[in-house]
């Protein structure tokens, strides 16, 4: 049974604000930062961002060539699995439609699961479905100006419908796998999928 | 669409958690002991989900991280006050011995350390961000109590913790005493506010200067955990990367309000 603490009122939600946020969720104005480690910092010169496929095809960018891809802007709210909502934050960025397109004809042919790798070596997997139609994108701006460094700049992939770990920051390739295997916090106890609206947070979550 | 499960995963179930006692350490932050029925342990670094329920059904869930040791009987939670905060104040100020709550847990893998990883470890606090730090000092003490001196010597551990003035140390006098008995930990105070008059420590934020003075030489590998606000995470960490750490050494948790300054 659930206890009921006595004297607790809480912060009640909007009405607006409550039928946008996720199961156990809370909203916040502020942009919290949160990773396992350092920031790795690249230089532009050097960045990369490469599509592969899982018989090891490739299509490669350079910054410059990424920048001149078609873009998009996208206005999302941003679901973190320790708790906190962000509303209406605005990114531009490439969709992953745009890149596979560019990369088809290069043979980079699609697989079901992605593992997206960073600079630093974190990763996550993220099935494809998930990543087509338009539900993802490799942003390199936030709110007008580039990327900062601690939000995952240069560029981050940009997941708006699952939880925020899996927008992988500082996002160099995105791995094709005929089987799906799990990245960094799905190996130490987060879910493999991470739809915050079902809140599977941790794995065992339904 | 939603991927298969890799692995069959048991769920990490919400407990009854009853309060045994709330103890102040400073100002700001409260120690809450509780009694969890059936806690399956965990590990020093990890952390909680609380969860809060109003009379009319409202529920409020945060993650808080643990305090004690895995080897102590009791599941200890300490508190920071936010001012603006929804549901600190609360289980800060109103949880009383015999209170119930709901949690689940252990959460985290990564922000972790135990003593078979031995050392030398090194960590780094800003204000309420020596929480699972302190987890992990708890439990190192507790296992060397086992282990004798032979164990001690090679699990060297220094911890340099920043707080905005001497009374906002939390848990100062366990710290006091935890190096008073152990010649092999060695606890470090900067104060970037206000500090005592005769203060001879460092009197300003953990910076470059201060870590290299502080930390063991790169090569001699330490295990390195910061956590704090995110300045004082992003620029020690950067900062010890610069000295030659290696990144994957490197381990990071945000903690409390952001842009908060300690």
């Amino acid at each position: 049974m659930t206890p009921i603490s006595r004297g607790f009122r809480g912060r009640r939600p909007s009405t607006d604000a409550e039928s946008r946020l996720p199961p156990g969720q809370y909203e916040t104005r502020d942009f919290p930062v949160l990773s396992a480690g350092p920031t790795p910092r690249t230089s532009l010169d050097t960045w990369d961002f490469t599509l592969r496929s899982a018989t090891n095809q490739s299509a490669r960018w350079t910054w410059t060539e990424f920048l001149a891809l078609p873009r998009q802007t996208i206005t999302t709210d941003i679901h973190c699995v320790t708790k906190w909502s962000k509303f209406g934050t605005a990114w531009e960025g490439i969709s992953i439609d745009t890149l596979l397109e560019a990369a088809t004809p290069r043979g980079v042919q699609p697989s079901p699961y992605v593992l997206a790798r960073c600079d630093g070596g974190y990763t996550t997997n993220v099935p494809l479905a998930d990543l087509m139609g338009g539900k993802a994108w490799i942003a390199f701006s936030y709110d007008g100006a580039p990327l900062p460094p601690e939000h995952g700049g240069p560029a981050r992939l940009r997941v708006p419908h699952l939880y925020f770990w899996k927008s992988a920051k500082w996002v160099r390739e995105l791995r094709m796998m005929e089987h799906d295997a799990p990245g960094f916090w799905e190996s130490l106890g987060y879910h493999n999928y991470g739809d915050p609206w079902r809140e599977q947070r941790y794995s065992g979550d339904e | 669409m939603t991927s298969e499960p890799l692995a069959a995963a048991l769920r990490i179930a919400w407990r009854l958690a009853t309060v045994v006692e709330s103890i102040s350490e400073t100002k700001r932050a409260r120690t809450i002991v509780f009694d969890v029925p059936g806690w399956p342990g965990h590990r020093a670094g990890q952390h909680v989900d609380v969860r809060l329920t109003a009379e009319d059904g409202y529920q409020s869930e945060r993650s808080y991280s643990i305090a004690s040791a895995p080897e102590e009987s009791h599941l200890a939670l300490t508190i920071e006050r936010l001012e603006d905060g929804e549901v600190s104040p609360y289980l800060a100020d109103e949880l009383r011995a015999g209170d119930q709550i709901e949690l689940r847990g252990p959460i985290g893998g990564y922000f972790v350390w135990d003593i078979s990883l031995e050392g030398p470890l090194f960590l780094v606090a800003g204000g309420s961000g020596i929480v699972p730090l302190m987890a992990m000092l708890r439990h190192r003490a507790a296992a060397l109590a086992r282990g004798g001196m032979q164990a001690m010597h090679r699990v060297p551990a220094r911890l340099l913790y920043s707080s905005r003035s001497w009374d906002e140390v939390i848990y100062r006098d366990e710290l006091a005493s935890l190096a008073k008995k152990d010649t092999t930990l060695e606890v470090t105070h900067t104060l970037t506010r206000e500090a005592p008059e005769n203060w001879s420590g460092f009197r300003r934020r953990i910076d470059r200067m201060m870590l290299a003075e502080v930390v063991w030489p790169a090569s001699e590998r330490p295990q390195i955990f910061v956590c704090g606000p995110t300045p004082l995470v992003e620029s020690a960490a950067a900062a010890l990367v610069d000295l030659g750490h290696q990144p994957a050494l490197v381990k990071t948790e945000r903690f409390g309000p952001t842009g908060g300054s300690v």
